[in-house]
């Protein structure tokens, strides 16, 4: 047993350095002094890296895993600093990130006292973590830390937070920097059935028009190449989800894109028409159903989930796995056989043609037509970073994506200002990448603060503010479901965001008209010093579709925008 | 107080901290009602046991079921709702009675195998032990006496024979 005086700081900060840390993203408060004071006193080779608000730090961490795949540190202080990092950690959670979040505490014997600065946050992320801890004492500190990255890394992955009271990070360390890891109730599946597999390979092979759906797991587990190799194998046309994209390249003839509420209009014909449908690492999310109910009745449905709580969540699946994604596709590799899809491919091959995304690059600037020419002038390859709303659906339709990892959008919790903060962290995990972020007007002014970080660090990351001056989904639904009466989405007084790039020492580019896109994103792209935002004035009402409206049936799919005044039924289903 | 149709759960799980928080959480969220919960220290003291009744639709319990079992701190969970086990539960009631009806009540109570705790002037206490349905049975019985209070432990369980709770 190894036994060296330190305080728990030194000791939090040795274990994070044994678990690979590269990066912290925080900031500073009066409960965590002794944390930060460590990483000066143990020469720590960690990187700090200073925010401007919580939240960021949350976001940035997540947008350093999703970039890289590997866990992510970030550390806040106590009370107000902690409850600042909620929504990162909504996010991370809905969207299966590992995240370590460490935040500091009151001191113990003051809990629940009302503490100066003193919030339960133990308690009050309880639904938001895959996992939490709140520390006692500083022996504790080594088995906690390798437990957290153990847990937010393993099965489906998650946020894990550990809460320090400031005496046990100020405390004196005295125990094993080598501690085991104590969690009898945590398994993992790390087997397979074959039987399952081969029973689901006789499936499949009954199929004439089978379709594989492939979601995040696939990419979690890195099962993206041995996917292409048993799609091709198969000959089985491949949907991968808004946050799947890149599990499967979408250039490649059997890609059907993304399904869904504003995915492509052959992808959801596509689900209204299979015999069978083989979801690997997707969580049946109510964007892709419509109407569970009336989901893929007449098919087949096989569940692959290494998660067992999803299966029959949302869909019961005639035959299921509880397995990685990678264990299974290597496994059913194995079995499969070439299936004579000719005629449904062709069926498919006539829906890509006639229901392609389409916008018109004539007349007012759109932002299908920017984020266009960044797919092309990229050829592809860079890292995109969405935040949410209108932008976000038509960068995932016109940006495609061959590569995992590469298109990072907050899917499950849907969290306006994920994009600037996500991006950044990308940017630290990738630094030889190009990094572009496709915001809204509205989501870039919840943490375009972080331009301050981008600025700071010289991150080379392309802000791209989509900007309609609208909160543009929001009023798309009041335009089409609620007689177009406009309350609460019209974004007067936004700043001119040039000026404000500027502020911060940014390189900033308006962008007005249709004509300008090339030459000014050309720009952008070649522009390599240091961060820079382009402000594109956006069609300020134009709609996104494909659109299956909330709740619908997939078959109710809108595919091009109805006539103006045409009168639609509300949709009943969630957001 | 009627035990309604009920599941009963058995949890196994370690004693820390935060862990019926984590469990309760995963019922309320989904709109189950807990209306039965006895924890207690199990043989290895690293561990609990909880007894968990809980009401609410039979659809999508099962699921719900598998998230409380992969939580962290939850070794596993088991719904003995139709399995071969023996389930207990203590009650203890006050009621206000006099010269006049003690000679009844003490009868009914006999007729429960209850036990008189407590017995004054205007009051006696029995304690009751049993299948929650002969504790309702009582309770139906002795409410023609005005009850002054009433408790219930909530059921405990264990698996019959050779079977694991």
């Amino acid at each position: 047993m190894e036994k060296i005086v330190m305080d728990g700081g030194q000791a939090l900060i040795k274990c994070l350095e044994a678990e690979g840390v590269e990066y912290i993203f925080g900031y500073s408060g009066g409960s965590v002094i002794p944390v930060f004071d460590a990483l000066v006193t143990t020469n720590s080779k960690i990187k700090f890296v200073l925010v401007r608000h919580e939240q960021g730090a949350a976001h940035m961490a997540d947008g350093y895993a999703r970039a890289t795949g590997k866990p992510a540190v970030c550390l806040v202080t106590s009370g107000p600093g902690a409850t600042n990092i909620i929504t990162g950690l909504l996010t991370a959670h809905m969207d299966c990130v590992p995240m370590i979040a460490l935040t500091g505490q009151s001191v113990s014997w003051m809990l629940g006292k009302d503490a100066f600065q003193e919030a339960d946050i133990f308690n009050i992320t309880m639904p938001v973590v895959k996992h939490s801890y709140l520390l006692k004492t500083a022996n504790e500190i080594p088995r906690t830390i390798r437990e957290a990255f153990h847990i937010a890394t393993t099965g489906r992955p998650g946020p894990v937070l550990i809460d320090i009271p400031k005496d046990v990070s100020a405390g004196v360390f005295t125990g094993d920097l080598h501690a085991e890891m104590d969690i009898p109730g945590y398994t993992i599946t790390d087997s397979i059935a074959v039987e399952h597999v081969k029973e689901i390979a006789g499936a499949i092979s009954k199929s004439k028009r089978p379709l594989l759906l492939a979601g995040h797991g696939v990419t979690i587990s890195g099962a993206s190449e041995p996917l292409r190799r048993l799609a091709e194998k198969m000959n089985i046309p491949v949907l991968t989800t808004l946050l799947g994209k890149g599990a499967f390249p979408e250039t490649h003839e059997l890609s059907l894109g993304w399904p869904g509420m504003h995915g492509t209009a052959y992808g959801n014909k596509a689900l209204c028409a299979c015999d069978l449908l083989l979801n690997i690492g997707s969580r049946f999310d109510d964007r892709i159903l419509g109407d569970p109910n009336c989901f893929c009745r007449e098919a087949t449905v096989i569940h692959v989930d290494i998660d067992p709580a999803e299966i029959g969540k949302m869909i019961q699946p005639d035959y299921h796995c509880v397995a990685d994604a990678k264990l299974f596709i290597e496994e059913l590799t194995k079995h499969a056989e070439r299936l004579e899809t000719g005629d449904w491919l062709e069926q498919l091959d006539t829906w890509k043609k006639k229901y392609p995304f389409k916008f018109k690059r004539a007349g007012s600037l759109k932002m299908q037509h920017i984020i266009d020419e960044f797919y092309k002038l990229t050829a592809g390859k860079a890292i995109v970073v969405t935040d949410v709303g209108q932008h976000q659906m038509w960068a995932g339709q016109f940006y495609k994506t061959d590569h995992p990892n590469n298109f990072l959008s907050s899917g499950g919790a849907g969290t306006m200002g994920f994009g600037v903060p996500a991006a950044l962290g990308a940017q630290f995990g990738r630094p030889d990448e190009t990094v572009i972020t496709f915001c809204g007007d509205g989501g870039f002014q919840m943490t375009g603060f972080e331009l301050a970080t981008a600025a700071l660090y010289k991150l080379p990351v392309k802000f791209v503010v989509l900007n309609n001056h609208y909160l543009g989904m929001v009023r798309q639904w009041q335009e089409l479901f609620y007689d177009d009466r406009k309350i609460g989405v019209d974004l007067e007084g936004n700043p001119d965001f040039v000026k404000l790039a500027e502020a911060y020492g940014i390189k900033g580019f308006n962008l007005r008209r249709p004509g300008d896109v090339k030459r000014i994103v050309k720009a952008a792209l070649d522009y390599n010093d240091g961060p820079c935002l382009i402000n594109c004035e956006v069609e300020k009402t134009d709609n996104v579709f494909p659109m299956v409206p909330a709740g619908k049936r997939l078959e109710e799919m809108i595919i091009e925008a109805p006539r103006a005044g045409k009168k639609l039924e509300r949709p009943t289903g969630s957001t | 107080m009627k035990s309604k149709h009920v599941h009963t759960l058995s949890v196994y799980v370690s004693n820390k901290p935060g862990v019926l928080a984590r469990i309760a959480q995963t019922f309320s969220r989904r709109g189950y009602n807990i209306e039965s919960l006895v924890v207690s220290p199990a043989m290895d003291g690293n561990f609990s046991r909880m007894t968990i009744g809980v009401s609410g639709s039979p659809e999508g319990l099962d699921q719900i079921l598998r998230q409380v079992s992969k939580l962290i701190d939850v070794i596993r969970c088991t719904d003995h709702t139709y399995d071969d086990v023996v389930i207990k539960e203590m009650g203890l009631i006050k009621i206000a009675v006099d010269s006049g009806g003690r000679g009844e009540a003490l009868q009914i109570a006999e007729h429960f195998g209850c036990k008189t705790i407590d017995l004054t002037e205007e009051s006696m206490i029995l304690q009751v032990v049993g299948d929650p349905e002969k504790i309702d049975a009582l309770v139906e019985m002795i409410e023609k006496f005005t009850v002054i209070e009433l408790i219930r432990t909530g059921k405990v369980l264990l698996a019959r024979g050779g079977t694991t709770t």
